[in-house]
């Protein structure tokens, strides 16, 4: 019950957020909101694994553009209507995250950060080889003038995609924390061995954690051929993805499906301030220092400092 | 047939020149995560920072880089000390280091990477040296000096450490950290006092692998990032703070990377190397020449 009535009010507020776009019907507006909301997804689905169960994922750079590619194959392939295309990228690599999951999960934690990190090279390698998809040189998109629904620009309507992926995003998240399976997500956090010893199922639990936060993430990579236009695999599996992915959890607090989104709209909104009255490169630095500020100086995030 | 032997050969001979090389750059990351049980994912960006201060000791003044940055051990042993006092306080202490230490190291390489590039521009920097350029022949082999001279100096480098490591007080004390650190405070020994030690070596180390670094390739700053596949690599296949096995797992993976760039080309490299990591990694966790 109180699930239906946080998604109602969720909607209400997404709702809300699109109307005011909607009213102010700005296309830097659009541009701007569309990464600070693929950051609200992104933070929510890293923190699924990384907050909950306390495994570090390094590799997000790897499932975004998963997403991402796979939108590139089908829009040369099967050119089917976009949002389908999200749901196989979120198909694809929440099938890659079980995998990488099955192979390195029964490893120490540490070893699990390295893995990631490891994989996201790897399928860069091969996407970069992979002349289908442009290889090195990168893919072009033309994207349809007109947006099928409300009409008007198509960054619109990426913008409301986007706008609905975070929705559900942030259900699944806040639905998983109340839920039997967040419980036993917190107990791997908490102690592992201990978890195992009383029963509870880690190794599956932690493969449905990969699977979803990988799903997620490429889902909030799907429809970003479209956005750019223009994909290569340098900007794919930039590392500021992977920086900003973990930067926003452990900024906004780990612990609830609420400091991600905090910390998502917070930084995601100060670098797109910063970029254009600064420079992109000082915004990552940004990003960078508040990371580390945060991690020494206040270890629960920001959600840490109203709760006792 | 005589040419395909002379390729195998030339392929074997780079590659173990190469791994040698890799040996210097994963000597740290041998110390800090396989020794003292810190992941420093960041290191690989030390190295590249000790890149460009040899770079600069090069191009601005004119000395050899792998002489200068012998002169410059101190400054980064005093930076890897600054870093673990920072690193112990906030994390170890609170017995809090898995998600926050690794994200904290996550986010220096990061500093560091835009900040050599905010600094330098991205364009990639060469070194000027006597011995880059020309090569010695052996029959059908060619040992080209750049790589030749970088592999004797990281074997030096190595041999070094492994003399301190086993044959003073200080070394010793950081190995009985590595086995046991409860061990040690019980015979009231300071383990946070001996693990500054070793990581400020562990980081001085990337002064002279940034040195040989440069003289092997062209650096710009995000270059950090595809050493650090193949760094985890080769000191988990290397068994995790063995100096030898670091040696020969770095080896192996030399090999292995210059046959692949002899026969498949050499984009295909940096997979071999994470392809490696995530095999021994699913196959057998405690590395190759891993005793555990």
């Amino acid at each position: 019950m109180a699930n239906i009535r946080f998604i109602l009010v969720l909607a209400a507020v997404a709702a809300l957020v699109f109307a005011g776009a909607y009213a102010v019907d700005n296309a830097y507006l659009y541009f701007a909101g569309y990464v600070v909301l693929q950051y609200v997804v992104l933070a929510t689905a890293w923190n699924i694994l990384g907050g909950y169960t306390g495994y570090v994922n390094f590799g997000t750079a790897a499932f975004f553009a998963l997403g991402a590619y796979s939108t590139v194959v089908l829009h040369k392939a099967f050119p089917v209507p976009l949002p389908v295309m999200i749901a196989v990228g979120g198909i694809v690599s929440g099938v890659v995250g079980l995998a990488m999951g099955y192979l390195t999960l029964r490893l120490r934690g540490t070893f699990f950060s390295i893995a990631t990190l490891a994989m996201a090279v790897v399928v860069q390698t091969l996407i970069t080889n992979w002349n289908y998809v442009g290889g090195s040189r990168g893919a072009y998109i033309l994207r349809p003038a007109e947006a099928p629904i409300f009409g008007g620009d198509y960054i619109r309507y990426l913008f409301l995609l986007m706008l609905i992926l975070a929705v559900i995003a942030i259900a699944t998240a806040r639905a998983i924390q109340f839920s039997r399976l967040g419980f036993g997500f917190a107990a791997i956090r908490d102690d592992e061995a201990a978890a195992e010893a009383s029963g509870v199922p880690t190794l599956k639990l932690k493969l449905i954690a990969t699977m979803l936060s990988g799903g997620f993430m490429g889902m909030a990579g799907a429809p970003l051929p479209y956005y750019v236009t223009y994909l290569d695999p340098a900007s794919g599996f930039s590392l500021s993805y992977a920086v900003n992915t973990i930067a926003m959890p452990l900024i906004g607090g780990t612990s609830t499906w609420l400091g991600p989104v905090i910390g998502a709209v917070l930084l995601g909104t100060l670098q797109q301030v910063a970029t254009v009255t600064i420079s992109s490169s000082l915004s990552l630095l940004i990003v960078g220092l508040l990371l580390v500020g945060f991690v020494i100086a206040a270890p629960r995030g920001i959600v840490g400092w109203f709760k006792k | 047939m005589d040419l395909s032997f002379d390729l195998w050969g030339n392929a074997l001979v780079s590659g173990l020149l190469l791994g040698g090389f890799y040996a210097a750059v994963t000597i740290g990351v041998s110390i800090s995560f396989g020794m003292l049980d810190i992941v420093n994912i960041a290191h690989p960006a030390f190295i590249i920072l000790g890149s460009y201060t040899a770079y600069i000791a090069n191009s601005v003044f004119g000395f050899d880089p792998i002489l200068s940055s012998i002169v410059l051990l101190p400054a980064f042993y005093l930076l890897g000390m600054a870093i673990y006092h920072i690193y112990d306080i906030s994390f170890e202490r609170r017995g809090d280091a898995a998600i926050r230490g690794l994200a904290f190291f996550f986010g220096i390489l990061f500093i560091t990477e835009v900040t050599l590039s905010l600094v330098f521009g991205v364009d990639y920097r060469l070194v000027e040296a006597p011995y880059i350029g020309p090569s010695l022949h052996w029959g059908a082999l060619d040992l080209p000096l750049r790589l030749l001279v970088p592999c004797a100096v990281s074997l030096a480098l190595i041999g070094a450490l492994q003399l301190f490591m086993s044959h003073t007080f200080v070394g010793r004390a950081v190995q009985a950290v590595a086995q046991d650190p409860l061990a040690l405070r019980l015979m009231a020994a300071n383990p946070s006092r001996i693990k500054r030690i070793a990581f400020g070596l562990s980081i001085a180390s990337a002064s002279v692998a940034g040195a040989i670094l440069i003289i092997i390739q062209p650096v710009e700053p995000s270059i950090a990032r595809d050493y650090i596949g193949r760094i985890f690599a080769i000191c988990v296949m290397g068994g995790l703070g063995s100096f030898g096995g670091t040696v020969a797992a770095a080896m192996t993976l030399g090999i292995v990377e210059s046959f692949t760039a002899t026969f498949y080309g050499p984009s295909w490299s940096p997979a071999v190397a994470f392809g490696f990591l995530l095999l021994t990694l699913a196959v057998r966790p405690a590395g190759l020449f891993g005793r555990r």
